[in-house]
């Protein structure tokens, strides 16, 4: 125990949505038919007609979303705190490899009801990769099942979203949870000192149960958003219709399209500009997972003032992109309000001084 | 809680307040157990889909080349597949297809004048009555009618329910 215990709830909270995640979505393969003929009409169907289709596929839905956002606090909390550093290289990097696991599955999921938005979404997205150079092409034809995005797309990114992604998510998944239970939980080196004079709790049931009770939070929150705004559905895509005014992709990666929306036309040695930037954030994901091994500062020192430094710059330009993409400070607030949010708790959970027993 | 003058809950001479929580704790699980069990017991048990109800189906011309060589022919009365047979000049009969055993789909013997399922057996008469193998009931049968489209042309076979 120690003033940034808070911190240690976002990977049991990834996890709680992960759990909705799956029980949901084995929920809705009973009726989802993966064809571009029948998806729209079965989301549809599961949507008007099932009784509490409404409810399932908006938890999915909004499950999803929650879950993308508690592993990028998780991830960041982790930086911030050195949470990374020797022994728990293999966690860290484990723990990289879900998140982007879990954008895989919001990008795969995302298609599946074959509406305008998704259907767009996905031309989108596959094309990026295809603007990378040399392996662009075979992946953009391996992503797509083909030259354009087609029934056999659908078929494609279900299989992904349903099999070959959870596969990999159970095995990354199971290596990272079992690491946490060997080596226990990190502590940050501001809290090294703090820490050594409490006695440490124990996993089970202490913490587990304290992470039960947030679970049952975040269920009632979650049904709570899930019933007042239910997901929406849309129109059937359409190959032939022009595409939205405003289309824009999901949240987590409006920083990243945005970033590609000031990149102007153009080539140099042969690569298109816009190559650019993929190539830049492609590099970025491979430094964050080799962090431990970059950061030796901490080793020797204690501190590694650059790396908090690299991630307050990261965090800024990604929320900043964010906020800009969609002309809003909402994502600014939403920032605000999450470190609001942890240091209520983490006043409201210090555990009160005893007085002296007489 | 924190004087001693104060019994403390569990102690059997003041059950109470234990007692309460633990009542309390429990209800409130049960109920959060509750009201996730019922959406999801409500979601996987599939809705009702009304059927276009069928009333009748035209079944083509009396010297439909199928009903004169092989007896019979199967014919989509809505969702549900019915068996007309031609069991001689100008005999028809029409039965459900599905075989009351085991929901196969029939189809008729010519040359016996039975009504076969190769699912296991069954075997009915030209009245739709199981003479043989496991069949429980008959088949459900529909009414034929010939109907004269116009003049000098063969007349037309309607199927409808009886």
């Amino acid at each position: 125990m120690h003033r940034y215990s808070v911190i240690y709830y976002f990977g049991g909270m990834t996890l709680f949505f992960l759990i909705v995640q799956l029980l949901t979505g084995i929920m809705l393969m009973l009726y989802y038919r993966p064809s571009a003929a029948e998806a729209f009409e079965s989301v549809e169907f599961i949507m008007t007609v099932v009784p509490f289709g409404w409810l399932i596929r908006s938890l999915h839905s909004w499950s999803a979303n929650l879950m993308v956002f508690f592993a990028f606090l998780h991830l960041v909390t982790v930086y911030f705190s050195k949470g990374y550093r020797k022994p728990r290289e293999i966690t860290w990097i484990t723990g990289c490899i879900l998140l982007f696991l879990a954008l895989a599955f919001g990008f795969s999921g995302y298609l599946l009801p074959w509406n305008k938005l998704a259907f767009f979404a996905t031309k989108v997205g596959t094309d990026i990769a295809g603007a990378v150079p040399v392996v662009g092409e075979w992946t953009l034809r391996f992503l797509r099942g083909g030259d354009r995005v087609t029934g056999g797309t659908l078929s494609r990114f279900y299989g992904w979203h349903v099999a070959i992604l959870p596969a990999f998510l159970t095995i990354l998944l199971g290596v990272h949870l079992l690491l946490v239970q060997i080596q226990g939980m990190s502590v940050p080196p501001r809290a090294e000192e703090e820490a050594s004079r409490r006695r440490p709790m124990k996993f089970f049931p202490n913490f587990a149960l304290r992470d039960l009770f947030g679970w049952i939070l975040a269920l009632g929150v979650l049904v709570a958003i899930a019933a007042l705004f239910p997901w929406e559905l849309g129109e059937k895509a359409d190959p032939f219709a022009p595409a939205y005014k405003d289309i824009r992709p999901e949240w987590y990666f409006m920083f990243m399209f945005e970033t590609l929306k000031f990149v102007p036309g153009g080539e140099i040695f042969g690569v298109e500009y816009e190559a650019i930037p993929i190539l830049l954030f492609s590099l970025g994901g491979l430094l964050m997972v080799l962090v431990p091994f970059l950061d030796r500062g901490i080793e020797r020192t204690g501190h590694s003032r650059a790396f908090t430094v690299v991630g307050v710059v990261a965090v800024t330009y990604m929320v900043g992109m964010t906020a800009w993409g969609y002309r809003s400070w909402a994502p600014i607030l939403v920032v605000a309000a999450t470190v609001a949010l942890v240091y209520v708790l983490r006043w409201g959970t210090q555990r009160a001084k005893r007085e002296p027993e007489s | 809680m924190g004087t001693s003058q104060v019994p403390h809950g569990d102690s059997p001479a003041d059950p109470g307040r234990r007692g309460f929580i633990n009542w309390f704790l429990g209800t409130s699980i049960g109920a959060l157990f509750a009201s996730v069990a019922y959406p999801v017991l409500r979601f996987v048990s599939p809705p009702e889909i009304p059927e276009a109800s069928m009333n009748q189906v035209e079944a083509g011309p009396i010297n439909d080349p199928e009903l004169l060589e092989i007896g019979y022919k199967i014919l989509r009365f809505g969702a549900e597949p019915v068996i007309l047979i031609r069991g001689g000049e100008g005999d028809f009969r029409a039965f459900a297809a599905t075989c009351t055993h085991l929901d196969c789909i029939v189809e008729y013997h010519k040359d016996k004048k039975r009504i076969w399922c190769n699912c296991h057996n069954g075997e009915y008469n030209l009245s739709g009555q199981q003479v043989a193998g496991p069949p429980p009931r008959p088949l459900e049968s529909f009414k034929v009618d010939l109907v004269v489209k116009a003049v000098g042309e063969p007349e037309h076979i309607v199927v409808s329910r009886a």
